[in-house]
């Protein structure tokens, strides 16, 4: 590892950086266009700023990698999930023949655990600023991901609508590295209690 | 060139990390990431992330346990060891190679600090290491992250090129500072200074205020700084003098080392809880108390910050796959958390009830000197007393008691996680205020200090910056006065120890970048071979000055015993069995740290006495 040149960058974050790339197909692809764009676009470092929508980013030929490669860091947060919040676990058993309060008792430890998982690993805001059920009008070329028309969808914006969901937008990402010595598609380990 | 000054919080159960640029000028505050350096650890197997407290946790994994790669830090590809987050939450499941509180051990003098004893309940094939060592490994880890933080910031010289103040509890005593500088230098710190911890939460609360704390503050008041961590309960007395027209602060006095924090109040709302479902036949193994624990301190907060809330129901998930139906479901009541922790660990006394030290029995954990009184106001109750009574001996009273029987604090600082819950501070408030009513005297202000869990580190970094000649300082010298023990010439007396006779070396207050010889006592200490002195120290006795002797170290509660100091004079080729006349000679360094030496009389030799940190009465190991 190099430790020598690092003038703006420190190790921890260039490591857990070269991990992501490693493992995540979509992140470095992303990583790909960002250099591309930084010239004309200059943003701070793992914040999503609302940009201009951009074309889909057009397909590159990769080397061919195993899916749970491709898709490690979702499997990373399923099993972030399952660790704190036992979501796999939850999801796995079968609901209908367990009482009202079964179900509570467990989804509280989901709730609880999952939350801290989506709390740790994203800053979350709304989509648009205004107050759910309030009146609100969509401007003319709105941003067509961050606000869904529904109803009566006819004619050329700006329109007035009702707000029915301030839909949820992540403002920053603070997601774990994860090792790429482990095997990803591992959601939890057996447990053995030795005696 | 120190471009920094590094603030560490050497915390019982967390530790902080913080950096004070110190070329910043009056007026100017660190940023936010400076002042708490966040730090990565893993918090899973194969899992970095960033926290801005490091838990003081050491796992020692078998070298079977985890696949290759998963306990790889960013610095060290393969540690042997985990320390942090990672360490706290899977040493649940394996305690027997958990190390935990070792800060705790560093100041127990019944066992022998340096040698392999953690954790303590290991089986044979465990490698144990010594509190000394664990400590040094969550240093080491923060030493790597800050190193990585200067490295980005540009900075070409790592965190022991930096000016580095690591925080004590303020009732450690000399041992245990010089333990915790060992622990420092074997992370490749060599230059350390010590600041104590509730002068470090005032610093942070000085730097917070600016110029305005001299609208606050006004001579003859007193700051009483509360400081409850994760495990241990801290409290310092803060005389507001003048010297010269200017305001003065001045440490006036330290309370003793009470082994009761945070944890504790976590753990007896768990029992609390565990006793109810106990009874309704449920049984939890250690992995479900853990988070019955865990679950109980969330409850906790959420009552404490919704005081329209009756109860909290919290559940444990069941060990095995199938969570519906085999978690388990608890309620924290309201009344429960007022009775468990609100009255129990702060009752409402009369300042006259002091804690009791009745031995109680049922202790599971045996090997640490945990306090046997839960109650911190009859603590604080003890501690307002008792250094009244000091105070009133001495002629230099830095305060007026005007004949009252308890110091009365005009502001109180609140520090440490636990007084996130303002219903405990305002009961700590209430109960003080009452004494303070009752005996005549007005009722406290309450000072808003930083941020509870890290003003420890910044205020430590601020402290460094100060160190340079800006701010106000804290002045204070040795909260103790310190002790060899002579024994009495009589003739012996089959069952009957002689008394032993205590000679002040150092005086309460000794300043950093003193020293002190004591006139006229002269020891003949045999060349070549080791002399062991006991050694006691004295929060109370202000007035002794060096050579005073004192009768029967051993009677009444004045003087703590001490580790036993010790000293191997090197023998010169022809000298070894001679008898050479020394005298005894204190200094407190620059650093914080007491030295006691002995002064050849009218020779050139200087040998320093080392304080003995291994087991007493261990002569075999004190004799190497």
């Amino acid at each position: 590892m190099d430790r020598t040149s690092t003038e703006d960058m420190s190790l921890g974050a260039r490591w857990k950086l070269a991990w992501r790339v490693l493992m995540d197909g979509t992140y470095a692809r992303h990583l790909v266009t960002a250099e591309a764009t930084a010239k004309t676009q200059k943003a701070p470092a793992q914040v999503v700023a609302p940009t201009p929508p951009t074309p889909l980013p057009q397909a590159i030929s990769t080397p061919a990698l195993p899916p749970e490669r491709v898709h490690a860091s979702a499997l990373t947060l399923l099993a972030a999930l399952q660790r704190e919040g036992r979501l796999v676990d939850f999801l796995q058993q079968e609901v209908t023949g367990f009482s009202d309060e079964d179900v509570a008792a467990a989804a509280r430890v989901v709730h609880a655990g999952c939350r801290r998982v989506l709390h740790q690993g994203v800053e979350l805001e709304p989509a648009v600023r205004e107050s759910e059920g309030a009146s609100m009008s969509v401007p003319t070329g709105f941003d067509a991901q961050r606000i869904r028309l529904t109803g009566n969808v006819a004619g050329q914006p700006p329109f007035r609508g009702t707000l029915r969901h301030p839909g949820w937008v992540v403002r920053a990402i603070r997601f774990p590295a994860v090792s790429e010595a482990l095997d990803p598609r591992v959601l939890a380990a057996a447990e053995v209690e030795l005696p | 060139m120190a471009r920094y000054a590094v603030g560490i919080d050497l915390g019982t159960t967390h530790c902080a990390l913080s950096l004070h640029d110190l070329s910043l000028a009056d007026g100017q505050t660190p940023s936010a990431s400076d002042r708490a350096v966040l730090i990565p650890q893993l918090t899973a197997v194969g899992t970095l992330e960033e926290r801005s407290l490091l838990p003081s946790f050491l796992y020692l994994p078998s070298p079977a346990e985890f696949p290759a790669g998963a306990l790889g830090l960013p610095w060290d590809p393969h540690p042997t060891v985990v320390v942090g987050e990672f360490a706290r939450r899977h040493g649940v499941t394996v305690p027997t190679r958990l190390v935990s509180s070792a800060k705790s051990w560093l100041c127990h003098a019944g066992v022998d600090r340096t040698g392999p004893l953690l954790p303590w309940q290991a089986p044979a094939e465990v490698e144990r290491v010594s509190p000394v060592e664990a400590s040094a490994h969550y240093l080491r880890h923060l030493v790597s992250v800050g190193d990585n933080r200067l490295r980005a910031a540009g900075v070409a010289e790592g965190i022991s090129d930096q000016e580095v103040i690591l925080t004590v509890p303020a009732s450690f005593d000399a041992a245990a500072r010089e333990l915790t500088v060992e622990a420092a230098r074997k992370a490749g710190l060599s230059q350390v200074t010590l600041l104590e911890e509730p002068q470090a939460a005032l610093y942070a609360w000085l730097e917070r205020m600016g110029p305005r704390f001299r609208k606050e503050l006004k001579v003859g008041d007193v700051i009483l700084v509360v400081d409850v961590g994760g495990g241990t309960t801290d409290f310092s007395l803060i005389a507001v003098t003048e010297q010269g027209g200017d305001l003065q602060l001045t440490r006036l006095a330290v309370g003793d080392h009470i082994l009761l924090g945070g944890d504790n109040m976590d753990l007896a709302l768990a029992h609390t809880l565990n006793q109810g479902l106990a009874a309704s036949g449920k049984r939890l193994d250690a992995w479900q108390f853990a988070s019955l624990a865990y679950g109980a301190r969330q409850a906790k907060e959420a009552l404490f910050t919704d005081s329209n809330l009756v109860k909290v129901p919290i559940a444990v998930p069941s060990r095995g796959s199938a969570l519906m139906g085999g978690s388990v479901k608890a309620v924290l009541q309201r009344e429960d958390l007022t009775r468990v922790l609100t009255d129990g660990f702060f009752p409402v006394v009369p300042v006259t009830e002091l804690p009791k030290t009745a031995r109680r029995t049922g202790l599971t954990q045996v090997a640490l000197p945990y306090a046997q009184d839960a109650g911190i106001t009859r603590h604080l109750a003890g501690f307002l007393t008792r250094q009244a009574r000091a105070l009133a001996s001495t002629t230099e009273a830095p305060v007026a008691l005007a004949g009252r029987s308890f110091i009365h604090p005009t502001s109180v600082l609140f520090n440490g996680g636990v007084f996130k819950a303002n219903v405990l501070k305002e009961r700590l408030l209430s109960v003080l205020n009452e004494w303070l009513v009752a005996d005549g005297g007005r009722p406290v202000k309450e000072q808003e200090g930083a941020d509870l869990d890290l003003s420890v580190a910044s205020g430590a970094a601020y402290y460094g910056w100060v160190r340079r000649g800006h701010g106000i300082r804290i002045r204070g010298g040795t909260a103790r006065a310190y002790y060899v023990g002579v024994e009495s010439p009589m003739p012996a007396v089959p069952g009957f120890e002689p008394p032993v006779r205590a000679l002040c070396v150092a005086p309460f207050g000794m300043e950093e970048g003193t020293e002190a010889d004591v006139p006229p006592q002269e020891f003949a200490l045999v060349v070549g071979e080791p002399t062991r002195f006991r050694f006691f120290a004295s929060s109370v006795r202000r007035d002794d000055r060096v050579g005073v002797l004192l009768d029967d170290a051993d009677a009444g509660d004045e003087f703590e015993e001490l580790a036993s100091i010790e000293t191997c004079l090197s023998a010169e080729p022809g000298r070894e069995g001679q008898l050479v006349p020394v005298h005894i000679q204190a200094a407190v360094t620059e650093l914080g740290m007491l030295e006691v030496r002995c002064v050849e009389r009218g020779g050139p030799g200087r040998w320093k006495l080392e304080r003995s940190v291994r087991m007493q009465g261990d002569e075999s190991q004190a004799a190497s």
